[in-house]
């Protein structure tokens, strides 16, 4: 009888030390589930899902405050990971947060600017140029097109332009769907 | 000598005879040159030219964006192909499965034909491999066999033991290789001996002929040397890959991820040859290609020798273009790709086009039917792939089922869509999988960047509140000791008085 309680405690005790070790030991920073979701989302950066920036949404989704759908940029593919990642049903985009579009390309017109650094102030990722009273530029490699310029330019000088497609952004289309009697066969060239 | 046969491979109908039984021809000069920045696989070029300028045959026009060590860049120079001036730099349509248009500097030819000072290098032999290297880089040459990779990235490649110069010419209705092994046999060669002196230690040589090409066969025989082995192999296309023929001729298999350098290959096709003797005996740059024009849609099918940037058409005209051409092809008949006109200039990689009247296009080919799980695609996959399986994955947009079955081994070879009973443009998938997964890859490479410089821009502000928050207290305690100080010195001059 004694020596079972006391082996029991003993076994007790030794696997409280172990764990206790192993959480020291093995400690994880940060949330996982919010880094796996922060992967996902497309780093724009927009804040049009009502968070101020793609980690903040992560997080939220992560505690169950935001839904999976309230991320235009990232769109349909977006929704389909995390409700994948989050084993949750896939919902339509929500139309409140915005639509999916194209990415774009924001570009200042420097002849209008005067210089106010309102927009640079915007910029989520540091892509805007320039100092005050001094003419500002678009840094196009860094631009995510969030938008985020545009609202407080007071003279409306940045525009959303498209990205034009060049040989080496073109894509290999799906191939077209096999001709049919609706859809009688296409002249050859 | 021993041949290793590779899995696969599928014995189309060669169509050769069309182009190959008259002398390569000199086309005429055009009276516009359209050269385009970017003609082979890497960085595109930059012009250095501008408009209004006078170019000389042979001067360089655009070259690598870091201006020097161009030779240790995947790039490779743009000359002048002919004299004449600069008239514009703008964008044009250029030959790509896309029809887009790119950046290209026009030339108007005077017909003069005025040569820039041509430097050869007669004493090759004397010098040191890597300054030979950089000559062949400065005369822009990439592999002519179609791929146009630079071809001094590729006599970069350390210790070598083999150099296998590729003559198979598998692809239909390609025979420009075929004339130039028939007609030059011997600047062949001793092109060869050169890239051989630039790889170093490299031992052997091999030129290696599909059996298709008896003639060629015989010529390069008679112009060999015991420095060369010219093997004749046998017909099946694809051949002329670089694998299957570093396969066919040593036994060896090159890994997925490697390069056959990693197993002491390099590979050069048998023009790239020719255009190195070239560049290094008589100094003259890349500035023309060998081009077979063919199919049912000309009268005169023909090979030529073209000066780069000359625009199709006129070309084709030189053929004498029949009526009712349907269809216009660059590249040879299993792996080329439709062009939306002829307006296109020829570039580096142009080596055939084939023009098509509506009797020759299989129409029942572009109807696609069901798969039926036959098997066939396995069978003739060179690379042992499972072309059906890759079809399922990537028919249903399953890019990581894709991924997993390989797809980034294929070679789009097409054989797997030439046996199709059910016709399906198997390829075609793949291309669409491989450009997708491409295209995310990259867009996740843009989301990392902007995250990072998202992350850095907080830390960035957190950093300044903090450094104006630390210097407002700093400045109050100042202010306020000195505050203090004064009371204290007005209190003391109270008490004095």
């Amino acid at each position: 009888m004694i020596t079972a309680i006391s082996l029991l405690s003993l076994l007790a005790l030794l696997f409280g030390l172990l764990l206790g070790y192993a959480s020291v030991r093995f400690k994880v920073e940060g949330d996982p589930v919010v880094d796996q979701i922060d992967a996902i989302l497309p780093q724009q950066q927009c804040g049009k899902c009502g968070y101020p920036g793609c980690r903040p949404y992560a997080e939220a989704i992560a505690k169950g405050e935001a839904e999976i759908n309230q991320c235009p940029p990232g769109g349909e593919v977006c929704i389909l990971a995390l409700a994948d990642l989050l084993d949750c049903e896939p919902k339509p985009l929500s139309t409140e947060h915005g639509i999916e579009k194209q990415k774009m390309l924001a570009v200042i017109d420097e002849s209008t600017c005067i210089g106010c650094t309102l927009c640079i102030q915007a910029c989520p990722v540091d892509a805007i140029l320039g100092a005050a009273k001094c003419m500002h530029t678009v840094i196009a490699e860094e631009c995510t097109g969030c938008e985020r310029c545009i609202a407080p330019c007071p003279v409306d000088c940045i525009k959303m332009v498209s990205i034009p497609l060049a040989v080496n952004t073109w894509k290999w289309p799906y191939p077209a769907l096999p001709p049919t009697l609706q859809n009688p066969m296409e002249p050859v060239l | 000598m021993t041949l290793w046969p590779f899995h696969g491979g599928v014995k189309p109908d060669g169509h050769k005879s069309l182009s190959n039984q008259t002398p390569i021809l000199q086309a005429d000069i055009p009276p516009f040159l359209i050269l385009p920045l970017l003609q082979h696989i890497g960085e595109p070029t930059e012009p250095i030219v501008k408009v209004g300028e006078k170019v000389l045959k042979g001067q360089i026009v655009a070259h690598c964006k870091q201006k020097k060590d161009c030779h240790l860049t995947m790039s490779a120079p743009i000359h002048a192909s002919s004299s004449g001036t600069v008239v514009a730099i703008e964008h044009r349509a250029v030959p790509h499965p896309s029809g887009l248009t790119a950046p290209c500097i026009i030339i108007e030819t005077d017909g003069k034909e005025e040569w820039i000072e041509c430097l050869p290098m007669t004493n090759y032999a004397e010098l040191a491999p890597d300054v030979v290297r950089k000559h062949i880089a400065r005369a822009g040459i990439v592999g002519l066999g179609g791929a146009g990779f630079p071809a001094h990235i590729k006599l970069n490649s350390g210790a070598i033991d083999t150099l296998i110069i590729n003559g198979a010419e598998c692809e239909p209705y390609i025979t420009c290789d075929d004339r130039i092994m028939r007609e030059r046999p011997d600047e062949i060669i001793a092109g060869a001996k050169i890239v051989m002196h630039i790889l170093g230690g490299a031992k052997h040589c091999l030129i290696a002929v599909e059996n298709n090409k008896p003639e060629a066969y015989k010529a390069l025989l008679e112009a060999a040397d015991e420095r060369v082995e010219v093997v004749q192999i046998p017909t099946k296309y694809p051949m002329g890959g670089e694998r299957q023929l570093i396969q066919t001729l040593t036994g060896k298999e090159v890994g997925r991820s490697q390069i056959p350098a990693s197993v002491g290959i390099v590979v050069h096709n048998v023009e790239t040859a020719r255009t190195v003797y070239r560049a290094v005996q008589l100094g003259t740059p890349l500035l023309s290609r060998l081009i077979t024009i063919t199919g049912g849609g000309v009268e005169k099918p023909q090979n030529f020798e073209v000066l780069l940037g000359t625009p199709m058409h006129v070309i084709i005209d030189q053929c004498r273009r029949k009526e009712g051409v349907e269809r216009l092809i660059m590249g040879g008949g299993m792996m080329g790709f439709a062009l939306p006109n002829d307006e296109m200039p020829i570039v580096k990689t142009t080596n055939c086009l084939i023009l098509m009247r509506a009797d020759e296009i299989e129409t029942s080919r572009l109807l696609e039917m069901p798969c039926i799980r036959c098997g066939a695609c396995t069978q003739v996959c060179p690379i042992s792939l499972l072309p059906q399986q890759l079809y399922w994955h990537a028919k249903a947009k399953d890019f990581k089922k894709a991924q997993a079955y390989h797809i980034f081994d294929c070679i789009e070879c097409n054989c797997c869509a030439y046996v199709c009973p059910s016709h399906i443009p198997l390829v075609s998938y793949y291309r669409y999988a491989k450009a997708e997964i491409h295209a995310c890859q990259h867009k996740g490479k843009k989301a990392e960047l902007a995250k990072k410089r998202h992350e850095f821009r907080t830390f960035r502000l957190q950093r300044d509140k903090a450094e104006k928050k630390a210097r407002l207290k700093k400045l109050k305690t100042a202010s306020n000791a000195s505050k203090e100080a004064t009371i204290k010195a007005a209190m003391e001059r109270v008490k004095a008085k």
